[in-house]
């Protein structure tokens, strides 16, 4: 591992100032970034620890009523915050699937999302939840969907002196309910084949009035499956219904093959996951749904 | 480059040269001396490397040298007093839930993390407590019920 300098800023302005450096590397809980340097996966010849400032340590209620997740924070505080665990199920349940219980006593969202991992676990829940990312650079405060943030495996449209500060999730819509399921051969500590998150939102007569699917694993970045979504507005919840839009979502995925799985195996994958994310919903909903 | 680093380890106050490229599992191992907790993937992976900080399970391998000063760090070493085991190292040696021992250190301190937060886990919360932690030996049953015969005991007691 190369030498590098290490700075613990606190506060956004000295962060930003800090990672602006040439090949400065964000650090939050390192459990992607600390194993990348010693295998000289990436390099770094400053690393900037977030932990000591304070917005990108915790979870806080926003003004509009939807909730801000500072980008450091762990999986672990994620998943037991009672408002996200009661208003964002999804959000929550998707921080437990990172790792093992040590990995998650580190692991962030934020770095969930900056190591752009297509297979990240913790991306398609906040994607379907309409997240967005708060960004703080040398010319200001910016802010991008979550699902804009990939430029390919890795790689994020991040500019190189900016840095994550928070995810925000927009308030829990009534009458909506959102849900990820992902495969992996083993039930923890893995690496999902393939993933599907699912949000409905219904209108006051019951049908579907908005839709959102997000796919982990199947393409260069997480990605939305929009042929499924636009199969399902404006139609009542059912399982013949899902069924089809899973079929849809298999389409709108674009795999490899490699040697967690073949292309044809992810896009049967895409559609059992999605068919049976959308069930979920649809069970939280009220909605008695059984799917294969 | 070195750096002297102030930190807690089982209780004692430390002060360690370390190079900043340590992870905190290097400073344990290379520099205290501290060779109970082991090293085996080095990526996060296996949970041999399980330390406590500040009560929580955490990979060392994961965690950099100069994150350490300021936290509360648990090892292996602090958990028995003198030569007597704790009852979850006592409790694997009876129920066989212990075969090379690779993965022994790390399987105690998520088990204790875990019963010091849910003292009456069920299965299945205890086999999500260990599941970062991988044993090639004994196929989890034997620590399982080892885990569980300690919090039985726990609320006997």
């Amino acid at each position: 591992m190369q030498e590098f300098s290490y700075e613990r800023p606190a506060s956004i302005a000295e962060a930003v100032a800090a990672i602006g450096a040439p090949e400065a590397r964000a650090l939050a809980g390192g459990t992607d970034l600390v194993p990348q340097l010693r295998e000289g996966r990436r390099r770094a010849a400053r690393v900037v620890d977030l932990k000591s400032v304070p917005e990108m340590t915790t979870i806080a209620a926003l003004p509009d009523g939807g909730m801000s997740i500072g980008a450091a924070v762990t999986a672990t505080a994620l998943a037991r915050h009672p408002v996200i665990a009661a208003r964002y199920p999804a959000v929550a349940q998707s921080a437990q699937l990172i790792g093992g219980v040590q990995v998650q006593n580190r692991a962030s969202l934020g770095g969930n999302i900056c190591n752009a991992a297509p297979s990240a676990d913790g991306v398609p829940a906040l994607i379907c939840h309409a997240a967005r990312a708060l960004i703080a650079g040398p010319k200001g405060r910016r802010e991008m969907p979550v699902e804009a943030m990939f430029a390919g495996p890795g790689r994020t449209n991040l500019a190189a002196d900016e840095l994550l500060v928070a995810i925000a999730l927009p308030t829990a819509a009534p009458r909506a309910a959102a849900a990820y399921l992902r495969f992996t051969p083993r039930r923890e500590m893995d690496i999902a084949v393939a993933g599907a998150a699912a949000w409905l939102r219904l209108a006051d007569d019951g049908a579907i009035a908005d839709a959102r699917i997000a796919l982990a694993s199947v393409a260069p970045t997480p990605i939305r499956a929009p042929t499924a979504e636009r199969k399902l507005v404006g139609e009542r919840p059912g399982a013949a219904l899902f069924e089809e839009a899973g079929r849809l979502a298999a389409a709108d995925a674009r795999p490899i093959s490699d040697t967690r799985g073949s292309a044809d195996y992810r896009r049967t994958l895409v559609a059992v996951l999605a068919t049976r994310a959308l069930a979920d919903c649809g069970r939280q909903l009220g909605f008695s749904i059984e799917v294969a | 480059m070195k750096t002297l680093l102030n930190c807690t380890i089982n209780g004692e106050a430390q002060s360690v040269l370390a190079d900043t490229r340590d992870t905190l599992l290097d400073l344990l191992r290379d520099r205290l001396g501290l060779t109970g907790t082991k090293e085996g993937c080095g990526n996060g992976n296996c949970g041999t490397c399980t330390v406590l900080m500040d009560g929580a399970p955490v990979n060392a391998c994961l965690v950099l040298a100069l994150e350490a000063p300021g936290r509360d760090i648990v090892t292996i070493e602090g958990l028995s007093e003198s030569e007597a085991l704790h009852p979850l190292q006592e409790a694997l040696v009876q129920h066989g839930g212990t075969q090379c021992g690779f993965c022994t250190p790390g399987i105690v301190l998520s088990a204790k993390a875990l019963l010091d937060e849910n003292p009456q886990p069920t299965e299945a919360e205890i086999r999500h407590a260990i599941a970062g932690n991988l044993c090639r030996c004994t196929g989890y049953g034997k620590i399982v019920e080892a885990i569980a015969a300690v919090a039985g005991s726990q609320a006997n007691g």
